[in-house]
C-alpha cells in the first residue's frame, strides 16, 4: 500500500498541474475563442515563457539541492548588456556573432560560481549570498549601461540565427526545449542529479556517504548562472537590446515555478517536468488575462493564489503520504 | 499496577535520611510506557519527598530520559500512575508539569542565545501588561532569583549566548525558581561543567533543597551521588530494580551490581579468534581532537573486532568520526593497509572506511529516498559509465544485500523512512557492503534496534568481521561491547584508561573504569 501511494504521489501530483492547465486552456478558449486557440497564440505564449523557462530550470536544480538563488534575475541583466556592450558588437562584427552568445554564458557562469564558491565554501547561506550578488549584479549592469538601452547593430547574424523559426517555431522556444530536456536527463539520469537530490535531502548523509557537497554545490549555482546566461541570449534576441533591467523580478517567475511544480523548497525532491508545467501555467495565466484586456494587478492576485493552493496542496499530499507509509 | 496507599501518614519509612520530610511531594507508580516496537519503561516507582536530592541511576538506555520526559509532560504513560501531594495528576504537555511545579533542565540547556537572561526566564510567562512586557520588573524579579542562586555577576540584560555553560545552567535553574518550582529534575547538570563551577552547583542544589525544593539528580559520578545525594533510586532495562536507598548506607559496589546484568540476556555469535598473523588493516597514532581526546592509539586487524566502551560525552564517536576523516585531527596518523590517510570523508571511503553512524535517520540515510538508493549511496558514481546512472546494476547489488541481509520486507523500492530501526541499520551496512569495505565503523549499531533484530545484527557484524573486515564498534551498552568484540578499550573523558581482549574484562569492572575515573 505504501508502495503504491510513492509510486502514485508524483503521478497525482503531476495530474493536478495538468489539470490546472487544461482548466486555464479551457477558459483561455471560451472567453477568447480564435484568438486564444491559434498556432500564433500559443507559440507567443511559449516564446514569452522561454526565458523564466530556462532559468527555472536551473533554479530547479539549486532548490532541488536545498538552496535558493536570488540574483538570477539581476544576472540576466547583467549578462545582457555586457554581451551588448559596443566593445562586443564590435568583436561580433569582426569574429562573428557566437560573440555576443559566449560572452553572456560566461557572464552568466561566473556570476553563479561566485555564488557557489560563496555558499559551499564560505558557508554565507544562500539567501543572503546570492541576495547580495542580486544588489551587485544589477548595479554592475547599470554601470556599464550607463542606464541606457544597448540596441545590438550591425550584427545581423545574430538576429539571423535566433530570430529564426525552424519548422514553425521560434529559435528561443527550441532552446526553452532543448534546455528542459537536457535538465530532466541530468537530473535523473546522471550521478550529477544523484548528488543534487542527496544532498537536498540530507546534506551530512550525503557528506559522510563520501559524496563531496562543497564542490558539487559550487557546479549547482553555476548551472543556476549558466541558465541565467541562456536567459540572457533569449532575452537578446527577442528584444534586440542589452538593458540593465532585463530579468527584474525574475527570480520570483522562477521561484513561483519551480515550487508550484512540486519541486520542494527544503530540497531532496526535485522535478524538471513539474517545473515546465509550472512556468507554462504562469505563462498561459498571462497570456488569458491579456487576451481579456483584465488588469495586470488582478493577474498578480491570481498568481498569487494558485503559489498558495500549490503548496497546500503539495503538504496536503505529503502529509497523506507519510501516514499511508508508517 | 501498584496502588498508591491514600493514607499518607503510613508511606514513608521510618529510617530514612533525616533531613527529608515526611509527605512524598511526587509519587510515579508501575510507570509503563511503550513505543511502537519497544517497551521504554517497564514498572517505574519513585517517590521525592520535599528538601531531599533524589538521585536517579541507571545505565544508558535503562529509562532514564523517558522517565524525565514523562515527568516533564513530554511523553504521556502508557500505565501507571503518577501522584503530587497525594493526589494522582495528569501530566498532559510542559506546560502542566510547570503548573504542577516540575521544571526540568536538561543536559542540553533548552534557553534562547538571542534573548536576554531576564527574557529567558520568563520565556512563555512573559510579565507584561495588556502585552506591554515589564521590563524593569522583570529585570528587578531575575535579580533577586539570580541572587538567591548565588550569581550576581549575570545581570539581567545580559545576553544568555554570551554566556558559558555553567552560566546557562544558572538561567535554567533561575527560570526554574520563577516558576515557582517544587522539584527540579537535572540531567546530568555537571556532564558540562569544570571542578569549580561543580562545586558551585552543588552549593545551591544545597541551598534549593534546604528551602523545601526537592531535587532528582541524575549523574554517572558516583563520587558526586555520594557527596551531594539523600537517596537513590536505581533503574534497570526500564524498571526500577532499587527504590530510595539511603545514600549513606549504600556501598559503591552494591550499586554497580544493581546496574548492571540484564533481564534480557543477548546471543552474540562465537568469537572465531584473529589469527597471530593477521595484517593489521587499520593503524591508528596517538590521534587527538582538541579538547576531546587525545593520545588515541589503536590497531585493527583483519578479522578483528575492537570495541570503544565508555559513557557518552567520553569521546567515542568523536574518535570514529575523526578517524572516518569527518573531524580534522589536530594530531596523529590513521593509515589503512599501510598507507596514510589524507583528507576529508571521501578520501577514508575512497580507502575503503565505511561509517555507519550514530544518528542513523539525521546522518545515514536519506529518508524519501527508495531502499536501493540509499544502499547505493557510496557506489551509485562508480557503477555509472560516463556519468550515467546504471539504475539496473543498482538495483542489481542492493537486491543481492537485501538477500543476503535479510533486510525486511524485501523491496529494495520502499521508501527508507518506512523501515524498521534494525532494517534502516541493515541498510546502512548494505551500503558499505557494495562498496566492498575493509574497516567498519559502527557507532551504536543497535540503538533503536529491537531485541529480536539485535541477535541479526550481532551476527551480521561478526560475519563481516570474518569476511576479512576489520571493525570498530562504539555502544553505550557495555554488555553489547564484551559481547562482540574480540578486543576492547575503555574511554573515559577523552582517553583511552584499558585495553585489553574483551573476554577478560566484565561488565563491572569497565563501569568501574569510566564512572570513577572521572570524579569531579
Amino acid at each position: 500500500m505504501s508502495q503504491r501511494s510513492a509510486l502514485m504521489g508524483p503521478a497525482l501530483r503531476m495530474g493536478g498541474l495538468v489539470l490546472a492547465l487544461v482548466l486555464l486552456v479551457v477558459v483561455g478558449v471560451a472567453t477568447g475563442g480564435e484568438r486564444f486557440w491559434s498556432t500564433g497564440n500559443l507559440i507567443t505564449v511559449l516564446s514569452l515563457a522561454a526565458v523564466t523557462g530556462v532559468v527555472s530550470i536551473g533554479m530547479t536544480f539549486v532548490i532541488t539541492s536545498g538552496g535558493i538563488d536570488l540574483s538570477v534575475g539581476a544576472v540576466v541583466g547583467l549578462a545582457s548588456v555586457w554581451a551588448s556592450t559596443l566593445a562586443t558588437q564590435y568583436a561580433a562584427q569582426d569574429y562573428g556573432w557566437w560573440v555576443i552568445v559566449v560572452t553572456a554564458l560566461a557572464v552568466g557562469l561566473v556570476a553563479g560560481l561566485v555564488n557557489g564558491a560563496l555558499v559551499a565554501y564560505g558557508k554565507v547561506p544562500a539567501f543572503i549570498a546570492t541576495l547580495a550578488m542580486l544588489a551587485a549584479a544589477r548595479g554592475l549592469a547599470e554601470i556599464i549601461a550607463g542606464r541606457r538601452t544597448q540596441v545590438i547593430r550591425d550584427v545581423e547574424p545574430f538576429f539571423d540565427v535566433f530570430q529564426s523559426r525552424p519548422l514553425g517555431v521560434p529559435t528561443i522556444v527550441w532552446i526553452f526545449v532543448v534546455v528542459a530536456a537536457a535538465g530532466w536527463f541530468l537530473l535523473n539520469r546522471t550521478t550529477f542529479g544523484r548528488r543534487t537530490v542527496a544532498v537536498g535531502g540530507n546534506p551530512e548523509a550525503s557528506r559522510l556517504a563520501g559524496i563531496k557537497i562543497k564542490r558539487h554545490t559550487l557546479y549547482l549555482y553555476g548551472i543556476a548562472g549558466l541558465t541565467a546566461g541562456i536567459g540572457a541570449v533569449i532575452l537578446l534576441a527577442r528584444t534586440t537590446a542589452g538593458s540593465s533591467t532585463h530579468g527584474t523580478l525574475l527570480e520570483l517567475d522562477a521561484i513561483a515555478a519551480v515550487v508550484v511544480g512540486g519541486t520542494l523548497l527544503a530540497g531532496g525532491r526535485g522535478t524538471i517536468t513539474g517545473t515546465v508545467l509550472g512556468v507554462l501555467i504562469f505563462s498561459t495565466l498571462t497570456n488569458v488575462f491579456v487576451l481579456n484586456n483584465l488588469d495586470s494587478s488582478v493577474q498578480a492576485i491570481a498568481k498569487g493564489a494558485i503559489i498558495v493552493v500549490a503548496v497546500l496542496l503539495q503538504q496536503w499530499f505529503a502529509a497523506r503520504e507519510k501516514v499511508t507509509s508508517t | 499496577m501498584v496502588d498508591a496507599d491514600p493514607q499518607p501518614t503510613e508511606s514513608p519509612a521510618p529510617q530514612r535520611a533525616e533531613r527529608t520530610a515526611q509527605q512524598p511531594f511526587l509519587e510515579m507508580r508501575g510507570i509503563v510506557k511503550e513505543f511502537p516496537g519497544a517497551r521504554a519503561l517497564d514498572g517505574v516507582d519513585l517517590e521525592v519527598r520535599p528538601g531531599e536530592v533524589h538521585c536517579l541511576l541507571g545505565q544508558n538506555g535503562a529509562g532514564k530520559s523517558t522517565l524525565i520526559k514523562t515527568l516533564a509532560g513530554a511523553h504521556q504513560p502508557t500505565s501507571g500512575e503518577i501522584l503530587i501531594d497525594g493526589e494522582p495528576v495528569t501530566i498532559s504537555d510542559p506546560v502542566a508539569a510547570l503548573r504542577l511545579g516540575i521544571a526540568t533542565i536538561y543536559q542540553e540547556l533548552d534557553v534562547v542565545d538571542g534573548l536576554t537572561v531576564a527574557e529567558n526566564i520568563y520565556l512563555g510567562h512573559e510579565l507584561a501588561s495588556g502585552g506591554v512586557t515589564r521590563r524593569a520588573e522583570a529585570a528587578r524579579n531575575t535579580r533577586k532569583l539570580l541572587e538567591r542562586l548565588g550569581h550576581t555577576e549575570i545581570t539581567p540584560h545580559r545576553e544568555v549566548g554570551s554566556l558559558s555553560a555553567a552560566g546557562k545552567q544558572i538561567v535554567s535553574l533561575a527560570r526554574a525558581l520563577s516558576r515557582d518550582a517544587r522539584v527540579v529534575i537535572m540531567d546530568e547538570p555537571s556532564a558540562v561543567l569544570d571542578s569549580e563551577e561543580v562545586g558551585n552547583l552543588h552549593r545551591i542544589v544545597r541551598e534549593l533543597t534546604a528551602d523545601g525544593v526537592a531535587v532528582v539528580y541524575i549523574s554517572h559520578r558516583l563520587e558526586e551521588i555520594r557527596q551531594l545525594g539523600d537517596r537513590i533510586t536505581v533503574l534497570k532495562d526500564g524498571r526500577t530494580v532499587a527504590e530510595s536507598l539511603v545514600v549513606a548506607d549504600t556501598p559503591t559496589d552494591d550499586l554497580i551490581k544493581l546496574m548492571t546484568g540484564r533481564a534480557v540476556e543477548y546471543a552474540f555469535p562465537d568469537r572465531p579468534g584473529v589469527a597471530e598473523d593477521a595484517a593489521p588493516v587499520l593503524e591508528v597514532e596517538d590521534l587527538a581532537l582538541g579538547g576531546v581526546f587525545s593520545d588515541v592509539s589503536l590497531t585493527v586487524r583483519a578479522g578483528e573486532i575492537v570495541g570503544l566502551a565508555g559513557l557518552v560525552g567520553s569521546g567515542r564517536s568523536e574518535i570514529l568520526e575523526t578517524i572516518y576523516g569527518a573531524r580534522r585531527a589536530t594530531s596523529g596518523t590513521v593509515r589503512v593497509g599501510g598507507k596514510r590517510l589524507r583528507g576529508g570523508v571521501d578520501a577514508a571511503v575512497a580507502a575503503g572506511i565505511g561509517l555507519c553512524p550514530e544518528e542513523r535517520k539525521s546522518q545515514g540515510l536519506l529518508l524519501d529516498e527508495p531502499v536501493y538508493r540509499n544502499i547505493t549511496l557510496s557506489t551509485f558514481a562508480r557503477t555509472a559509465r560516463a556519468g550515467l546512472l546504471d539504475e539496473k546494476a543498482e538495483r542489481a547489488a542492493a537486491r543481492e544485500q537485501v538477500e543476503a541481509l535479510d533486510l525486511r520486507p524485501a523491496s529494495v523500492e520502499r521508501h527508507a523512512r518506512t523501515l524498521s530501526g534494525g532494517n534502516q541499520q541493515k541498510a546502512l551496512l548494505a551500503r558499505w557492503l557494495v562498496h566492498g569495505c575493509r574497516v567498519l565503523l559502527l557507532d551504536e549499531p543497535t540503538r533503536g534496534v529491537d531485541v529480536g533484530a539485535r541477535a541479526e545484527i550481532y551476527t551480521l557484524i561478526r560475519r563481516l568481521a570474518d569476511d576479512g573486515a576489520a571493525v570498530i564498534v562504539v555502544s553505550s551498552e557495555i554488555p553489547e561491547v564484551l559481547g562482540l568484540a574480540d578486543r576492547v578499550l575503555v574511554i573515559s573523558d577523552g582517553k583511552a584508561v584499558h585495553e585489553g581482549p574483551a573476554g577478560e574484562i566484565d561488565e563491572h569492572a569497565v563501569l568501574d573504569l569510566v564512572m570513577e575515573g572521572s570524579v569531579a
